[in-house]
């Protein structure tokens, strides 16, 4: 069991209480995932800019210094902003893949949760209401952003077996349920060479989908390909640029519910999670179709195509 | 009429107090609100109640009834009924997966739609639904009636033993030893009384029956994989 939340707002009016909603919306899921929690959320992105979210399990050794060290390797400015175990790396368009190699030589210990124009990602170990605490999550303002609650049933309790998990660019992956055929799949994807740090069954199903993406397929079709080729139960949330999309597994054992007015599109595990949203007694409510694709966007209404990709 | 708000006074206050009720009591009328989607309201009750939920439910509303008569004013969560013994379930709106899962008796009326596995495993219960299932319903049904006034989804009735089926919409696929059955007079008066129950203003002649063709009674090796 675990939980899922999601909020994409329509209404910018709600974006500067997108956290706080967001944070409520999460620690109502504890019950469904008490030993870790995390959020992606999509802030600004100023132009020619892109981001790194990092963490540390020392975070005032790794993160001292380290602007003036980076800045001895890559072009361009350089700011890093730091909360808690986690920091924003923002710097120039095109500069990630010199940073994080840049990472590796300088602070071998830091971790990247995620990358992206927009995308940050911030989850720990800990009760969902401590590590919103940590994070400050509450005070967080963006356009959208999804949260998981964490009940471990396939791997052990850590940062990097928190949700979400970062699929590509200002993309990321949540996941209720467990995923039978991790093991098999994992081999498979690192003999193609794709790197896979833990045992853990989601970042299996997320790297397969950063896979298929990098072999040409849309995020859309990488999720449709997603119900031939993952065996097990799930519910998935995936974060995009500019909405969020959600598939469940043909059998739908892992419960799902969705919202929508005219000022936003939000996601629970359950209706609990949603009942102190603005609006909810009016708003339109509904289950998701199993073995179906769906995304919402601020490009259009909602669609089951991959468009988002 | 009893008022009682379960986000100020909480769960087990409600259920406790809901078990505390005699066959011979006066407090025959309960309103809850503030349910806001909390899970097992008004559980395991056996007492000839009237409750109102002003609201939406998570899992287990009404599990285990007897007697009592919950009327859901909103949608309800996972499990709605799950095993009642006797009653009546009402939901405004729509309920999740599981409806009426094991239910041996009662009667459990769904305005909205139901999820999937609605009736999964049904041991007697008649179950009502306004509008339309989903996939794996009657999963294993052994006896009682299911009546679905819209559509119904993937695999109805799959291994299902002496249930009822009635659909008026169309069946998506039926799962394995379901078939259509003839709607003979006897389901037709049958049907009309389940209707009438249910409030539905739907007439009998235009839904089929679907039941078991009772080939998995027995192990078959030919049906081994």
């Amino acid at each position: 069991m675990c939980g899922i939340v999601g909020l994409f707002l329509k209404d910018q009016a709600l974006e500067s209480r997108l956290g706080s909603l967001l944070t409520d919306m999460l620690i109502t899921m504890t019950d469904r995932g008490p030993d870790s929690a995390g959020i992606a959320i999509y802030g600004d992105g100023a132009s020619g800019r892109t981001k790194l979210t990092i963490q540390s399990d020392t975070p005032a050794d790794s993160f001292a210094g380290l602007v003036p060290a980076l800045a001895d390797h890559i072009q361009g400015p350089l700011n890093l902003s730091i909360r808690d175990t986690h920091a924003v790396l923002t710097l120039a368009e095109g500069a990630s893949d010199a940073a994080r190699a840049a990472l590796k030589d300088l602070r071998p210990e830091i971790r990247v949760m995620g990358r992206g124009a927009r995308i940050e990602i911030y989850k720990e170990v800990g009760l969902p209401r401590d590590v919103a605490a940590r994070f400050d999550l509450a005070t967080m303002s963006g356009t959208h952003g999804i949260g998981h609650t964490r009940m471990a049933t396939e791997s052990a309790v850590t940062t990097m077996g928190a949700h979400p998990f970062n699929t590509g660019e200002d993309q990321c992956l949540v996941h209720n349920g467990s995923l039978s055929n991790h093991n098999s799949l994992r081999r498979k994807l690192r003999r193609a060479g794709v790197h896979i740090e833990t045992e853990n069954d989601t970042e299996v199903g997320a790297a397969y989908l950063t896979w298929k993406m990098q072999n040409g397929a849309t995020l859309g079709e990488a999720l449709q390909s997603s119900l031939d080729d993952l065996d097990g139960f799930f519910t998935f949330v995936v974060g995009t640029k500019d909405g969020f999309g959600v598939v469940r597994d043909p059998i739908a054992c892992k419960p799902a519910v969705m919202a929508e007015t005219d000022r936003y599109v939000a996601f629970g595990s359950e209706y609990r999670a949603l009942v102190n949203l603005p609006g909810i007694d009016t708003a339109r409510v509904w289950e998701p179709e199993p073995a179906t694709v769906y995304f919402w966007s601020n490009d259009g209404a909602p669609t089951t195509q991959g468009k988002a990709a | 009429m009893q008022t009682y708000d379960l986000e100020a006074d909480g769960l087990r206050g409600l259920n406790a107090s809901l078990h505390a009720q005699a066959q011979d009591t006066n407090q025959t009328a309960w309103e809850i609100v503030n349910p806001k989607g909390s899970h097992a309201i008004a559980v395991g009750l056996d007492a000839p109640i009237e409750v109102s939920v002003k609201g939406s439910t998570g899992y287990y509303c009404a599990g285990m009834n007897k007697q009592a008569t919950i009327h859901v004013f909103g949608s309800a969560g996972p499990g709605v009924a799950e095993n009642m013994m006797s009653g009546t379930v009402i939901v405004e709106g729509d309920a999740s997966q599981c409806a009426g899962a094991t239910g041996n008796g009662g009667t459990l009326i769904i305005k909205g739609n139901a999820s999937s596995r609605c009736g999964i495993s049904m041991k007697g219960i008649d179950i009502i639904v306004h509008g339309s299932i989903g996939h794996m319903s009657a999963f294993m049904a052994q006896s009682g009636n299911l009546v679905v006034c819209g559509d119904a989804g993937e695999a109805l009735g799959d291994s299902l033993y002496e249930a009822r089926l009635f659909v008026r919409g169309s069946v998506k696929s039926l799962g394995a030893d379901c078939v259509e059955k003839e709607m003979r007079p006897e389901h037709l008066t049958l049907l009309a009384e389940l209707l009438d129950r249910g409030g539905c203003d739907a007439k009998p002649e235009d839904f089929k029956r679907y039941g078991s063709a009772r080939q998995l009674y027995n192990f078959n090796i030919d049906n081994a994989y």
